[in-house]
């Protein structure tokens, strides 16, 4: 595992373990490979955006972070856990916005967090304290009392960022988050999570196909056809690939010209 | 425990472990949950009571003249049939409420809400046996309801019957219960549900001693009884049935007790990614 090289390092360095650690993941769907000895990292406190078009296996890593799946081959660590060896302790830091739709359209938003409280061991009280906090300032906070069915679309999604930072984690994962979403949802979500990031000062794994979600500082991982094809900073892509653009260097590095035009992978 | 983790735990402030308060707390929202969906669900709960209330007051009043029971144990004087297909009914409520509650975790892992509960960092195995209690929670709920509207049809067992049956609805509403949530992780898509109801729900139903004693159906079938006699359902109704009268069927516990650890046992190991048969399909 890649994640060995902490053993060497002074606990100054341990401390700065990698928030999330993928060293050498491989996944299989029968007789389908899906991920390919997938390796990267997400320092503590950056925005990284996992770039890859549909069918890249970006939906299967995310399982196989949150251990939906058990990994078949290689090993995932969040900050310094094994998710194998101890899995209650890496998923107690990990908060997930999925991209299929996950909150209870029956209850309250409060009710909704309530409840993701509850599965992390947090009380009624805690929930309600860390919800006026998370929503102070934002119109969601009058709307905690309403039934998750009355909210659209983008507010739903807006409910399930939040959600995801109930139980205070160090890493948050988003897959395709603004995925079927207007123009202007898009940006609300944009914006409300790099609002939360400052806010919470944790790590982001944003999955995406949507290169204008990326920013100029944030880390890029590029997957296609399930291997890792570049890794790191914007600028450091683009600069290897001899681009003037990430979409540019995206299109050198997978021969897409557009993401969403990508073919489903099949080896 | 490696080198690692050792390190990057001592590294992080974070604690370790998880105390009973959060093992409670993780519990109690479990259960509150699915009492507010079913709270939410009231034409649930009405079809829940109007299913054995109908078979208490249709089907066993037309059926009371043609059924003859003689004495059986644990009953100690000739009774209507009514109250011979009591414990059958309650049993009705539980089957179909454990299957109702696989149903619901089939729809959502369809919709994706499953995966909620799934990421939780409680142990696997807490979090199902906590949804398997909450289901159980809810058809106890429905069972002392129709009690209620029973003692009205004249179907009365002695006062401490229904302190006493409590722990008998337990046991058998965790083995029904743990039951749907096997076969909710052998069904992958909701339209396949419909065969459960077919192969599973009917069959335990009428092939057990819900509607009639079994020594009526060894005179017509003595194939047929030893099925009778194999069908989990079959124990878990006497069970029911004699703890209503403060008496406890022995092999009936014996056989309800094996057949919830066996189904439960299942489904653990059915929704454990590292063996289970969850993460071999594509979801």
């Amino acid at each position: 595992m890649g994640s060995t090289d902490l053993r060497d390092m002074p606990d100054t360095l341990v401390r700065a373990a990698p928030a999330l650690d993928v060293v050498g993941v491989s996944h299989s769907y029968g007789s389908r490979l899906a991920l390919d000895d997938v390796s990267f990292r997400v320092p503590q406190g950056s925005f990284t955006a996992l770039l890859g078009p549909n069918g890249a296996g970006k939906s299967t890593l995310f399982s196989l972070i949150t251990r939906l799946y058990n990994t078949q081959k290689g090993g995932i660590s969040i900050l310094g856990r094994s998710l194998a060896e101890k899995p209650g302790e890496a998923l107690r830091r990990l908060g997930v916005v999925f991209q299929a739709r996950t909150l209870d359209l029956d209850l309250s938003i409060r009710q909704n967090l309530a409840y993701h409280a509850a599965l992390h061991g947090l009380s009624a009280k805690v929930a309600r304290t860390r919800t006026a906090q998370i929503l102070e300032g934002s119109d969601l906070a009058d709307r905690l009392g309403d039934k998750a069915r009355t909210l659209s679309g983008g507010q739903l999604r807006r409910v399930e960022i939040v959600r995801a930072f109930m139980h205070s984690p160090r890493l948050i994962l988003l897959d395709e988050p603004t995925v079927g979403l207007d123009i202007g949802s898009r940006a609300e979500i944009v914006a409300e999570v790099r609002r939360l990031v400052r806010q919470e000062g944790v790590s982001v794994l944003w999955a995406t196909h949507l290169i204008d979600e990326i920013e100029e500082s944030d880390r890029v991982v590029v997957l296609h056809h399930g291997k890792v094809l570049a890794e790191g900073t914007v600028a450091d892509i683009v600069e290897e690939q001899g681009a003037s653009t990430v979409r540019d260097a995206f299109a050198s590095l997978t021969g897409l010209v557009r993401l969403d035009a990508a073919p489903e992978f099949v080896p | 425990m490696s080198a690692i983790t050792e390190r990057a735990e001592a590294a992080d402030d974070g604690p370790a472990g998880f105390t009973f308060a959060q093992y409670w707390i993780c519990f109690a929202g479990i259960v509150w949950r699915e009492g507010l969906r079913f709270l939410h669900q009231r034409e649930r709960f009405v079809s829940a009571l109007v299913r054995p209330l109908l078979w208490l007051f249709i089907f066993a009043a037309g059926f009371r003249q043609v059924l003859g029971v003689s004495i059986v144990a644990p009953y100690q004087t000739y009774i209507l049939y009514e109250v011979y297909i009591t414990p059958g009914l309650i049993g009705m409520i539980q089957l179909f409420n454990g299957m109702q509650s696989s149903l619901s975790m089939v729809y959502d892992r369809e919709t994706g809400s499953m995966k909620t509960l799934l990421v939780s960092p409680l142990p696997r195995w807490f979090l199902l046996v906590s949804k398997l209690l909450a289901g159980v929670a809810v058809s106890i709920v429905q069972v002392y309801v129709f009690f209620a509207i029973a003692w009205f049809w004249e179907v009365r067992p002695p006062a401490i019957g229904y302190l006493t049956v409590l722990p008998a609805l337990i046991l058998s509403g965790l083995m029904l219960g743990a039951l749907g949530m096997l076969l909710s992780s052998l069904v992958h898509q909701l339209e396949n549900f419909a065969g459960v109801m077919n192969f599973v729900i009917f069959p335990m139903y009428f092939a057990s001693s819900a509607l009639y004693p079994l020594w009526r159906i060894l005179e017509s079938s003595p194939a047929l009884y030893k099925l009778c006699q194999a069908n989990p359902f079959t124990h878990a109704v006497e069970l029911v049935r004699f703890a209503l009268y403060g008496q406890v069927n022995w092999m009936a516990l014996g056989i309800v007790f094996g057949c919830t650890v066996l189904f439960l046992g299942g489904a653990i190991l059915a929704y454990d990614p590292a063996r289970g048969l969850i993460g071999r399909k594509r979801q």
